[in-house]
């Protein structure tokens, strides 16, 4: 969330369900570079093919989880 | 009731937002072609400055001579891909003199640079492989990827230790990894760290793809791009490049040191189902080849261009991307600027690329000029100058 806070517009109100391209306005640069941040945090890489059907902030948690689970 | 077209509606009106009246800086028109680096758009004589013609080779007499010589002979075009009838004896010369200009035992020709990408990744990475590549590698790149099923992960932007990081992460992986950057990125122009990235590759394998699409002809002793002058070409696996550049026409390639680099001719959807090149212009490819390999004052001219260019706009306090080279890029702000810019140019006879987000990094506008060996130091200085006279819509914009 914290990464996600400094690429969303000022005051959005984020949500685990917000979607990040139609309701945040993310462009699909944005969400790759939110990757590269994320991927860091949890020392993972999270492939761009998986990337494509995330669309909430609760779903990347989700993506996360099983790549952690699946190491 | 939606229809097919409405997802398009939103491009449109961005479009529409920017830009209202010709010429436009999306797909402007260029009406007439004097010479590699003059033109004509909307009635006014321009300096094209936006061109990717980085060694002037358009119109280049032994270029243009080979081409009428083989149309004469051979006819307008093959009507066939490269696996059925398109493959003529000059599209099998060029492949040898490509692999021989690169000292590699075996090169394949595609039909545009693009394509090579298609032809080469996409056919190169399947599902059980990886793919680990530069987050600003060209869209082409990105598409060839799409096709794989492979695992696709992007390392920062010319950042050999996150490179290093994201392999470490793989483990064993690695063996069937293929690490994708390119020569000169076209949008910045800087170049990749190849030697560090070269480094990071002996330490943990895989494979090394560089695209030198802009940095063929432009870098290294002979011209052969980054990885030569670099002194890393024994560390890069692939070489893709385009002729529609430096080579100063259409088409694209793939060479490498591995002996199986030919097997794919047999499984490149993308070299299987289209259309082979024109005689015509693979004549004028074969005539530029030998031109990037034996004169090389045009690479010294164009460096010259291009570093009197980028200091002469560094000097008048414009941001510019790191490094002087053939494309020259000007950071501006908004969309809006970069339109307002763009047509300011134009109207003091420059015609350079606008380019707008998310094609650009940063969110912000960039205009592109790429620099020829066939400017003479006048026309840079126009340009130069052009930009000078501008200055100042920026900088108002600045106080606001």
């Amino acid at each position: 969330m914290v990464h996600l806070e400094r690429l969303a517009p000022p005051d959005s109100n984020l949500r685990p369900d917000i979607d990040l391209v139609s309701e945040l306005g993310l462009d699909s640069v944005k969400v790759m570079d939110l990757m590269l941040d994320a991927e860091d945090e949890f020392n993972i890489s999270v492939p761009l093919n998986v990337l494509a059907d995330i669309r909430t902030p609760n779903q990347l948690a989700q993506a996360i989880n099983k790549l952690l689970e699946s190491r | 009731m939606m229809s097919l077209f409405d997802k398009f509606q939103s491009l449109s009106d961005a479009r529409h937002a920017l830009i209202q009246t010709e010429p436009s800086p999306i797909g402007t028109r260029i009406d007439e072609i004097l010479s590699s680096t003059e033109g004509r758009v909307d009635g006014r004589s321009v300096i094209l400055a936006g061109t990717n013609n980085y060694l002037g080779l358009t119109f280049d007499r032994d270029c243009i001579a080979a081409a009428h010589d083989a149309l004469d002979r051979e006819g307008t075009g093959t009507t066939g891909s490269r696996m059925a009838n398109g493959s003529y004896a000059s599209h099998t010369r060029l492949e040898e003199e490509l692999a021989h200009f690169f000292a590699r035992p075996s090169a394949v020709v595609f039909s545009t640079g693009y394509v090579a990408n298609l032809g080469l990744i996409g056919t190169l990475a399947g599902t059980d492989d990886v793919i680990v590549l530069d987050a600003d590698c060209h869209a082409s790149i990105y598409d060839a990827c799409r096709l794989t099923g492979a695992d696709i992960i992007r390392f920062r932007h010319n950042d050999a230790s996150d490179l290093e990081k994201r392999l470490r992460r793989l483990g064993e992986r690695t063996t069937n990894a293929l690490i994708v950057v390119e020569g000169i990125y076209s949008m910045l122009g800087d170049q990749a760290p190849l030697r560090e990235i070269a480094a990071v590759k002996r330490r943990h394998g895989g494979y090394l793809l560089v695209d030198e699409a802009h940095s063929l002809g432009v870098l290294g002793a002979h011209g052969r791009g980054l990885a030569e002058a670099e002194g890393v070409e024994a560390d890069v696996d692939f070489v893709v490049g385009t002729f529609s550049k430096s080579l100063g026409a259409i088409g694209g390639f793939a060479t490498s040191h591995h002996p199986q680099l030919d097997m794919i001719r047999y499984a490149s959807r993308p070299y299987i189902f289209t259309a082979s090149s024109s005689p015509a212009t693979i004549a004028s490819v074969r005539t530029a080849l030998q031109i990037v390999d034996s004169r090389g004052e045009l690479r010294q001219r164009l460096w010259a261009n291009a570093e009197r260019l980028y200091h002469g706009l560094s000097r008048l306090g414009f941001e510019l991307g790191p490094e002087p080279g053939p494309v020259v890029a000007t950071l501006l702000g908004s969309p809006q600027q970069g339109v307002a810019f763009w047509h300011g140019l134009l109207d003091h006879g420059v015609y350079v690329n606008l380019v707008l987000p998310p094609a650009t990094p940063g969110g912000r506008a960039l205009l592109r000029i790429s620099v020829s060996a066939a400017h003479d130091t006048t026309q840079i200085d126009q340009i130069i100058a052009a930009f000078a006279a501008l200055k100042p819509m920026l900088d108002h914009h600045e106080q606001e």
